[in-house]
């Protein structure tokens, strides 16, 4: 039943790998563009601010697919802006990432809004008194202890968006679910088998992170 | 206590819409009543088969399918049009969903094996399609460095790749249009299928002028009509209305009208080959 | 909480919010003509492209309202069908008996650790070998089987975290009056939960919306998304302006959906009747209900 794996027709530890890669790099860039606009979202600057909310409410909203899609469609082929790749491969992998990351990026900023509430008025008080300016409040000591409180909701984000990488077929990047989908019409008799080895793929992926995360999580944890 | 009501509210709501789409399902195909006749063929493809904003049909396949479907005895307004995705066309005719398909369906031996065909009524080939202004591509070896698009799982992709162009870098899409958005663009170079679809495309108002063929034949695409496998008696009348059609000028009127303004050279009408 | 982060502004400090408002404006500014220059250099932006949504009403009537309703439809029977299955998960997942308890929470993490993307080309796969469903309807069928057994284990997870946020009392008051464990998850509980979880499952119901572009997109499922290519066909691949506008109708619903949510948090929240607890969404997406796919 599992023949299909010996073929070497199909080469999963690369489509997996590639799924891997996708997650790392847009948790790397969502983690920076989602505190990046968390930062706008509390700042003092209204326009930032709004900036900030609009940018959330709009993209938070749209289909991770059509954001994809369009970060192909509209930045890569339109506006001619393609990341440093010169061959549809790279270009479609990088727009992946970009369309992951300003997607996550958005409930990374939500997640480290809540955290920053869970910090005590008195620490920013108190930083205020000492003189700091707005940026140094942020950066020494609120968020400092907002990332220790939202390392759970964090994990979980982490974890969707792991799954969410398989939205890139939809673009074409060669990563998990577009193997699974040509296995699936290919070897039209072993659909259970395929669909196992997927799923088992994706099981490995998530609960680890899961697992580890949590206990990071519990272990970072604010005591209050 | 509000809420509650509210809540009453919401969950009547959706349940009415699910009994009302419950209900709106199930109609469909499969009845033949009142001389109705179902036939498979492609939605959005313009000039071959394509859905219009008036909810009508045209294309040359549409032409030849209503044609055949005279000469059968069903008139136009008994024909009801269904959507054949290209990975969908074996299926449909096998569970009886269609009478018959016309979707630039090209005969190959492997298709034969799950279905019968009649014709051919076009003999396609894979081309290419340019911006009009393009002069570096003549031949299928100039796109070894050229950015080139197709749509995914197609075999003109699977053509290039192999042997006409390997080195091409080759893009394959979800659809059509998005590789002509991005031909119109400059992000892609060439798109590459058949020659009737990609006619269509060019022979659209909004694309006149704007894109050429290079009129390459780097393939036979010779497109009949698929059937239910071992159906002779269909396979037969559909022949005779084909050959009726090339006959009197039908055909040639079809592919004007479909295909004119593309500067597209058909090949003469196809004999017709399947026959048991 | 935010607006302790930073002192009320002197006059030093309103000058250069004044200066970061410019700045960024101009950087904001920059961006959008160098978009809409380049838009309007390879002649995405000529009016022909894009009037069609304005002046040609068929466009609406044709395919992106029908496409609508598919949408809407897949949501909602979705939900119909995740509800009390997910009810039941969630209810299991308490029980008091193992046996009940472990295969229960098996079943719903599972589902939850899988992209629905996968579930759902599963589904279209084992529908075309198994059964004999229509191919029009199939790739609906095959969405919402992907997002019932996705979202049932989430809502799962809401139900069992809206009856854990309950109050002991409740649970004991019951017992004092000799009610049985069924009669006062029944007739104390579950009623008191319901209105913990609203805002939660009508967030989830975003979720569910988004993630039915994705059978647009890759199964040939005729909602929204996938309209883009019936009308690029028909108005010469204007792919650009036909995403745009299916991008908006779907912040639109998804927006009122939101907007709905919040709504009906606060006054759960407000509401003296219950016990003003609420399932924060957050606490309960492990698998990424948050967020979502799609």
């Amino acid at each position: 039943m599992f023949d299909f794996l010996d073929s070497g027709q199909y080469d999963l530890l690369d489509a997996f790998w590639v799924t891997v890669q996708l997650a790392v790099y847009s948790a790397i860039g969502s983690l920076i563009w989602g505190t990046a606009l968390a930062g706008m979202r509390v700042g003092p600057v209204p326009i930032m601010r709004s900036f900030g909310t609009a940018y959330v409410n709009v993209v938070r909203n749209t289909p991770l697919t059509l954001v994809i899609i369009g970060c192909s469609l509209g930045l890569s082929q339109t506006l001619g802006f393609s990341m440093g790749a010169d061959n549809f491969d790279d270009i479609g992998f990088r727009m992946a990432v970009l369309g992951l990351t300003a997607y996550t990026g958005t409930f990374v900023c939500e997640a480290l809004r809540s955290g920053i509430n869970t910090v005590p008025v008195g620490q920013a008080e108190a930083a205020r008194a000492l003189g700091l300016g707005f940026f140094q409040v942020l950066t020494l000591i609120v968020l400092p202890q907002a990332f220790r409180a939202v390392v759970a909701p964090l994990t979980n984000v982490l974890i969707a968006l792991t799954k969410n990488t398989t939205v890139a077929a939809a673009i074409g990047v060669a990563e998990a679910s577009l193997l699974m989908k040509e296995m699936i019409e290919n070897e039209a008799d072993a659909i259970f088998a395929v669909f196992s080895v997927f799923a088992f793929g994706f099981v490995v992926l998530t609960l680890p992170t899961g697992l580890l995360l949590g206990w990071v999580a519990k272990r970072v944890a604010v005591k209050r | 206590m509000k809420l509650r009501k509210a809540t009453v509210a919401i969950a009547t709501g959706l349940t009415l819409s699910l009994v009302l789409t419950a209900c709106g399902g199930g109609s469909g195909s499969g009845d033949d009543s009142g001389n109705k006749i179902t036939i498979g063929i492609k939605f959005d493809q313009p000039g071959v088969g394509l859905k219009t904003s008036d909810g009508k049909y045209t294309g040359f396949d549409v032409d030849v399918a209503t044609y055949i479907a005279k000469e059968l005895g069903h008139k136009a307004e008994d024909i009801i049009w269904k959507q054949a995705p290209s990975a969908e066309r074996e299926t449909l005719i096998r569970n009886g969903d269609v009478k018959f398909v016309a979707a630039s369906y090209t005969i190959n031996d492997k298709r034969k094996a799950e279905v019968s065909f009649a014709g051919p009524y076009l003999m396609a080939h894979q081309d290419l399609l340019v911006r009009a202004d393009e002069t570096s591509i003549t031949k299928a070896e100039d796109l070894n460095d050229k950015k080139l698009c197709s749509v995914s799982g197609s075999t003109s992709a699977q053509n290039v790749k192999d042997r006409l162009a390997p080195k091409a870098d080759l893009q394959q899409v979800g659809g059509y249009s998005e590789c002509l958005t991005g031909l119109e663009n400059k992000a892609y170079d060439a798109l590459t299928t058949d020659n009737s679809i990609l006619a269509g495309f060019a022979a659209q108002k909004e694309h006149q002028g704007k894109f050429k063929l290079v009129g390459l034949s780097l393939s036979d695409e010779p497109y009949g009509i698929g059937l239910k496998k071992g159906d002779t008696e269909l396979q037969g009348k559909i022949n005779k209305a084909l050959e009726k059609m090339q006959k009197d000028g039908a055909w040639e009127q079809a592919i004007k009208a479909n295909f004119g303004p593309a500067n597209y050279k058909n090949d003469p009408a196809p004999p017709i080959t399947e026959t048991s | 909480m935010t607006s302790v982060l930073y002192d009320a502004p002197g006059p030093k400090a309103r000058q250069r919010n004044i200066l970061y408002t410019v700045g960024f404006l101009a950087v904001l500014a920059l961006l959008a003509w160098w978009v809409l220059g380049t838009m309007a250099d390879k002649e995405q932006l000529e009016s022909k492209k894009w009037s069609p949504f304005v002046t040609d009403s068929r466009v609406w009537t044709t395919f992106l309202l029908p496409g609508l309703w598919e949408t809407v439809k897949a949501a909602a029977l979705s939900v119909l069908i995740a509800l009390p299955l997910g009810a039941a998960l969630g209810i299991g997942r308490l029980s008091d008996h193992a046996w009940v308890r472990t295969p229960v929470g098996v079943v719903v993490e599972f589902f939850r650790a899988i992209p629905v993307l996968l579930l759902m080309m599963f589904a279209s796969a084992a529908f075309v070998q198994f059964t004999d469903i229509e191919s029009e309807i199939r790739p609906m069928y095959a969405v919402i089987t992907g997002l019932v057994l996705y979202n049932a284990s989430v809502i799962a997870e809401i139900v069992r975290a809206g009856i854990l946020s309950l109050p002991n009392g409740q649970t004991d008051a019951a017992k004092a009056i000799g009610m049985r464990k069924g009669q006062a998850m029944t007739f104390v509980l579950l009623p008191q939960a319901v209105t913990a979880m609203l805002p939660a499952l009508v967030s989830q119901l975003v979720v569910i919306v988004k993630d039915t572009a994705l059978g647009g997109a890759l199964l040939g499922f005729s909602e929204l998304m996938y309209q883009n290519r019936a009308i690029t066909a028909n108005y010469g691949a204007n792919t650009i302006a036909a995403l745009t506008v299916i991008a908006l109708i779907y912040i639109l619903l998804n927006f009122a959906l939101t907007s709905f949510a919040s709504w009906l948090e606060a006054r759960v929240r407000k509401g003296k009747k219950g016990t003003g607890a609420v399932v924060d969404i957050k606490t309960v997406d492990a698998g990424g209900a948050g967020p979502g796919a799609g």
